[in-house]
């Protein structure tokens, strides 16, 4: 049954009506299945996507200062701090106008709070200054207000307002990478002792990687190991993976804290051999965030490899060791090669999984064992700097976005199996 | 164990550290979750061995609580809507994403796969900035569709799998015998991708279920699940009602790990069946 023998036997006005529709039926079927992808889509475009667009327009958008005070707003943005000169008593002024308007509706408490997380100190400043308004002339508001805290005649405060003044900016970012602006608006590496972030990207990869290593080192004999065994033996084996797998993290990390405590089991057993004299430090540092976490991502790791090596003909292997290669030889020539997707699937997988923690090494962490995640919770929740939150999650989701295609390049999205 | 005939007692002691090695990181791996159940038994506050009795004590602490108790009724809650909608939303999307020409599009599924690779604490700041200011920060609602967008990948991922493996003859033959494309899809194919969408629900499920970064930001005292809760009380201190709660979750994990042995021996059946 070909096709040439049903175009000649038909003639070219059916053939055409034919393919019309054909091509019709074809274009209903597209349809059909953009319609049904389509509520899911709009659903996650509202509780996902838009959400973290959100955090994106935050991390580089600033309108408390434009919005509350318009005015110094507007002349702060002619004013040039690099020539190194005050500003206009005009810009003055406006600073008592906007500053009066603004009383009634707390809006100088916002920028105040605004100010703030630029340097500490505004925020008194700025409370300070409300409390001279009375009777203070607009004629000469410079005097007045300098009169009334030195810091109004000083640069550098100018200089904080307004870049913190910009409706578009990217300070979050520079603030996120360890670096501010001076007294004269140039960018600056912040002093070693303000320097934070820096050392806590770094810190996140040295403790994902070292996890995700951790992970792929143990897991890989184990999988190995597995995988060579019969389904008979290795089915019940894999339940000692799959149930740390389904079991809760917060269960597993629960476990951790038991287990590593200073009256805990571990130290109890070591004491009671004789091998220790008193209780080891176990947890709260980075033993206990390193053991807790591979522990967790292990069971990923395991899996990803397993389901690689249970592909792997043992023929290559035999055949290399009857060929007279040694045992070493005949792995790392005939066996690791063809693991090596599997390898590079847990790897990343842990790295990934490992970037975003927040939770565990925040219950079995000590303060300087924190990643990422812990400090954008810290903005969000506790100082409210909500730009500077906004932009270390882009940094992290960048990371991870890049780290994820990389991912799905060299595994072909095969990683990405369930169950 | 089989050793071929050229192996020397090195291979022979190699061979068995691997054995050793393997079970004692398979050890490893459980011993953590196995300690602390008894512990959850244990009739003084005290997290050592030997026990110095038995009681049932913390668990009755856990269920006389209120505030446990509507945790739970609240995770529940959560875990079975926002699984639903996860489920039925995620169906749909994965009978779409089955058609050929969209199956290239690479970019579609990435981005309807987006939930499970972004970062929760990313996913939770978000949430809770986007859904402030519309009122949907403290409040279930917020929390259950937040959950829903998390378990969808779960779903997508295990029916189009299940869906690969799907002879669309017998749709065909559903529509020649005069079935509509609804009762097509109920009385045939649903019944056939069972298990994938049974498994993809248990899935998105254990993700709300166990979901705590976006329920930290989401949540106040009024709408508590039972990880917030235990994260609160990890956080203040340590009592053995936590362990009585983390055994009641280890014993619902193994009830679902169960499940899925189960399903997927079912599916293993019907592909190698006549299907």
């Amino acid at each position: 049954m070909t096709n040439s023998t049903y175009t000649e036997t038909l003639t070219s006005a059916e053939a055409k009506v034919l393919k019309r529709n054909l091509r019709k039926s074809e274009r209903f079927g597209l349809y059909k299945a953009l319609l049904l992808i389509l509520p899911l889509f709009v659903f996650l475009m509202f509780t996902f996507i838009l959400p973290i667009g959100s955090l994106l327009f935050k991390s580089v958008t600033d309108d408390v200062i434009p919005t509350e005070w318009p005015a110094l707003t507007q002349s702060l943005a002619a004013w040039d701090p690099a020539k190194k000169q005050l500003p206009d008593s005009q810009t003055y002024s406006n600073l008592v106008v906007d500053l009066q308007k603004s009383i009634e509706d707390d809006g100088n408490s916002r920028v105040a709070t605004r100010l703030n997380f630029q340097q500490s100190g505004m925020r008194s400043l700025i409370m300070k200054t409300m409390r001279h308004l009375d009777g203070m002339d607009l004629k000469d508001a410079k005097q007045s207000l300098i009169d009334a805290d030195e810091r109004w005649g000083q640069i550098g405060t100018w200089t904080i307002i307004k870049f913190s003044s910009q409706r578009l900016t990217f300070d979050y970012f520079l603030n996120a990478f360890d670096y501010t602006r001076d007294e004269f608006g140039n960018v600056v590496h912040n002093a070693p002792a303000d320097s934070l972030y820096q050392d806590v990207f770094i810190r996140t990869i040295v403790v994902s990687l070292t996890v995700a290593v951790l992970c792929v080192l143990i897991a890989y004999p184990v999988a190995s190991f597995l995988a060579a065994l019969p389904s008979k033996f290795s089915n019940p084996l894999m339940i000692l993976v799959l149930l740390p797998f389904w079991t809760s993290f917060l269960v597993r990390t629960t476990s951790w804290i038991v287990m590593l405590q200073t009256n805990g089991p571990i130290n109890q057993f070591l004491l009671e051999l004789g091998l220790i004299l008193k209780p080891l430090e176990l947890i709260y540092n980075r033993f206990s965030v390193l053991v807790s976490m591979t522990h967790i991502l292990l069971p990923y790791s395991i899996l990803s490899l397993y389901s690689v090596m249970k592909g792997i003909s043992p023929v290559y292997v035999k055949a290399a060791r009857s060929l007279g290669a040694g045992p070493i030889k005949a792995f790392f020539n005939a066996y690791f090669p063809q693991t090596l997707p599997g390898v590079v699937a847990a790897g990343i997988l842990s790295f990934i999984l490992a970037i975003g923690y927040y939770i565990t090494p925040a219950l079995v962490g000590g303060a300087d064992d924190q990643l990422a995640s812990y400090y954008i919770a810290n903005h969000v929740n506790t100082t409210l700097n909500w730009g500077l939150a906004s932009a270390l999650s882009v940094l992290l989701l960048g990371g991870v976005m890049v780290l994820y295609i990389v991912f799905v390049r060299m595994t072909g999205g095969k990683g990405m199996k369930l169950g | 164990m089989n050793f071929p005939a050229y192996t020397n007692l090195w291979g022979k002691l190699a061979k068995y550290l691997h054995v050793i090695y393997s079970l004692l990181i398979l050890v490893f791996l459980i011993i953590p979750i196995i300690v602390i159940i008894p512990l959850s038994f244990n009739s003084e506050p005290y997290f050592t061995y030997p026990m110095p009795g038995l009681s049932l004590k913390w668990y009755e602490a856990f269920f006389t609580s209120p505030v446990w108790i509507s945790s739970l009724k609240n995770t529940l809650l959560v875990g079975v809507i926002s699984t639903l909608i996860a489920t039925v939303l995620g169906i749909m999307a994965s009978l779409g994403l089955m058609h050929p020409r969209l199956q290239r599009l690479a970019w579609l599924k990435g981005v309807l796969m987006s939930p499970m690779i972004v970062p929760l604490i990313i996913t939770a700041v978000g949430v809770y900035f986007a859904f402030s200011p519309i009122g949907l920060s403290n409040s279930l609602l917020g929390l259950i569709l937040a959950h829903s967008a998390l378990g969808v990948p779960f779903v997508i991922v295990t029916v189009t799998a299940t869906l690969a493996g799907f002879n669309e003859t017998l749709t065909r033959a559903g529509r020649i015998l005069g079935a509509s494309p609804l009762q097509c899809f109920f009385q045939v194919k649903l019944p056939l991708i069972a298990p994938g969408v049974i498994s993809g629900a248990l899935f998105a499920f254990a993700t709300s279920f166990d979901e705590i970064v976006v329920a930290i930001f989401l949540t106040s005292a009024d709408q508590r699940t039972v990880p917030r809760q235990m994260w609160s009380g990890i956080r203040e201190q340590l009592s053995p009602t936590i362990l009585a709660v983390a055994t009641i979750l280890i014993v619902m994990s193994t009830i679902m790990l169960i499940t899925l042995e189960l399903l997927r021996r079912r599916t293993e059946r019907i592909r190698s069946g006549s299907l």
